[in-house]
């Protein structure tokens, strides 16, 4: 179990990104986190796996206080995050960046990770992870490096976006068979109202804080977004308490 | 003989383990000590001034010349000038490189000038590699000089690798392209410590079709010094593309001078420079996989200058 107790994470301006956010995330569930641009979703994310240090509050993993540690001994007790906008790597190619994430798989493995996040395996193996990937693609790689590690905790920033209807389809289903076949505990920030349909439980994020609404009244909100002209997904659409821009 | 130091320097810039097969030639502190011909690679002892003529018959496929340096004497300065005599049709990869190591306080050097003919749709892989080792506080230095005149149709690739323990380096290369001729010119340059390095590269396009290639990628750490200068031209109907990217750390400093000159509307010539430093999100998603700061950075270093 992760639990997150009163995270706060202020801006050196004084703003505050995410205030006083508790939660206990058990082992063996899909949680989604989902809300407004800007409410902090990825701030949360970032914090789990200690890319970013919050002003205040702890992070606790099965009782272990983990709010200091960095990133690779985070990593290192199964921790995982996929980017949201991953970074390219010139001279490093896709089968080694899987190889680097997984420790040495074998390549029938690695093909079997890529075609999880549809990309024929013949086709991206030896090609760079660099500039040269489009967006979709890159992101593909980037859910496959996370996929082929052996994680407690994974968490995945906005998987869909760039993703073709198949390959999220796709996606989807990995999705459920690694909660299916693993005991790893999931986080998936979407706005997605297919992948929100996937978790045990959705987390709304609302200006910084979490925000207590049932989770069939956020699915319920995800539904009437099908009418919203501004289809930004931005999430906000239908919730009373929340003010759509669009 | 060659002692264990001498196949250590070996296996570094020329990539060998053993003595290679077919031909080579093998210069040690200012001599050669080891040569071998076969009936279609002749290497012959210039008379004039110290170095070696290759001279590779027409229509020669699938052969390899190795003519690695090494030096390890004392305050050697060595100066070489060899000649290569690529036959029309011919299609051959040549490992050249140096080594050295300095086990004292006075300078060692190596100048190595090198003069292509590369032939009528004659094809060459060009691999030279440079590294400098040893407990001496003398300078290793290394200056290169490459003269390359590409005929009608041949194909040139020039890998230049220098990636270790070179203090000062000079490397200027002048390239002349002929119609329909191919270069392609991939760099790799690490710096450290107080290490300079100067790349100079002359490429002048003057046959139709032609196009020529450069991707140079270089990383400069500590107070090292980097300074690139390439210099395209084209005077026909032709493609360059010149790339240069560098990865700057701690106090180096690096210079790269662009210049592209077109001498005919038909010339397409593209130059891009990029200088910056070690990404951080790079560094963080390599952490993230369970990566220490230390191996995050040698990851993305080392695939940067493969």
């Amino acid at each position: 179990m992760l639990q997150l107790k009163d995270i706060t994470l202020r801006l050196s301006d004084g703003r505050a990104i995410l205030e006083g956010v508790s939660v206990a995330l058990q082992g063996s569930k899909i949680y989604a986190i989902t809300g407004p641009n800007g409410s902090g979703k990825s701030s949360i994310a970032r914090i789990i796996m200690g890319m970013q240090q919050p002003t205040a509050g702890f992070i606790l993993l099965n009782g272990q206080d983990i709010t200091h540690f960095g990133i690779t001994q985070r990593a290192k007790l199964g921790i995982g995050y996929a980017f949201q906008n991953p970074p390219r790597f010139k001279g490093i190619k896709v089968s080694e960046l899987i190889k680097l994430a997984g420790g040495s798989k074998d390549q029938t493995s690695i093909c079997d990770m890529l075609y999880s996040v549809g990309l024929c395996a013949q086709d991206y193996l030896n090609r760079d992870a660099d500039g040269t990937l489009s967006g979709g693609e890159a992101k593909r790689i980037e859910i496959a490096t996370v996929l082929s590690r052996r994680l407690r905790f994974a968490v995945f920033d906005e998987p869909e976006a760039g993703i073709d209807l198949w390959s999220f389809q796709k996606l989807a289903d990995t999705f459920r068979e690694m909660h299916g076949k693993t005991d790893t505990t999931i986080v998936i920030i979407s706005h997605q109202e297919r992948i929100l349909e996937l978790a045990d439980e959705i987390l709304l994020m609302k200006d910084g804080r979490l925000a207590p609404v049932p989770r069939e009244e956020i699915l319920a909100s995800k539904d009437s977004e099908a009418s919203c002209r501004c289809r930004q997904s931005c999430g906000k659409r239908g919730l009373e308490h929340v003010e759509c821009v669009g | 003989m060659l002692s264990a130091l001498d196949r250590l320097l070996l296996e570094k810039v020329a990539d060998l383990h053993e003595i290679p097969k077919g031909a080579y030639n093998i210069r040690r502190n200012g001599e050669g000590v080891q040569r071998n011909t076969t009936a279609n690679i002749d290497i012959v002892t210039k008379k004039d001034k110290p170095g070696i003529d290759i001279i590779v018959k027409p229509g020669t496929k699938g052969e390899s010349v190795h003519i690695p340096v090494i030096l390890s004497a004392e305050g050697m300065k060595d100066v070489v000038y060899n000649t290569f005599e690529i036959g029309e049709g011919a299609d051959v990869l040549i490992v050249a490189g140096c080594g050295i190591h300095n086990a004292c306080s006075e300078t060692e050097q190596h100048d190595g000038v090198h003069e292509f003919f590369v032939r009528k749709g004659a094809r060459i892989r060009y691999v030279e590699k440079h590294y400098g080792e040893g407990p001496g506080t003398g300078k290793r230095v290394l200056n290169p000089k490459t003269i390359l005149d590409a005929e009608e149709g041949a194909v040139v690739e020039l890998e230049l690798v220098q990636i270790m323990g070179v203090d000062d380096t000079v490397r200027d290369t002048e390239i002349t392209l002929a119609d329909r001729a191919k270069l392609i010119v991939t760099e790799r340059l690490l710096t450290d410590f107080l290490q300079k390095a100067v790349s100079d590269v002359d490429i002048l396009i003057k046959g139709d079709d032609a196009s020529a290639q450069v991707i140079s990628r270089s990383v400069a750490r500590g107070h090292s010094r980097q300074e690139f200068l390439f210099n395209l031209d084209g005077y026909a109907r032709c493609r360059g593309h010149i790339q240069c990217d560098a990865i700057i750390m701690d106090n180096a400093v690096v210079i790269s001078t662009p210049k592209i000159g077109a001498f005919s509307k038909d010339a397409q010539l593209v130059h891009e420079a990029a200088i910056g430093r070690l990404e951080s999100q790079q560094l963080l998603k390599l952490m993230s996989l369970g990566l220490s700061e230390k191996e995050a950075e040698d990851t993305i270093l080392k695939g940067f200058l493969k």
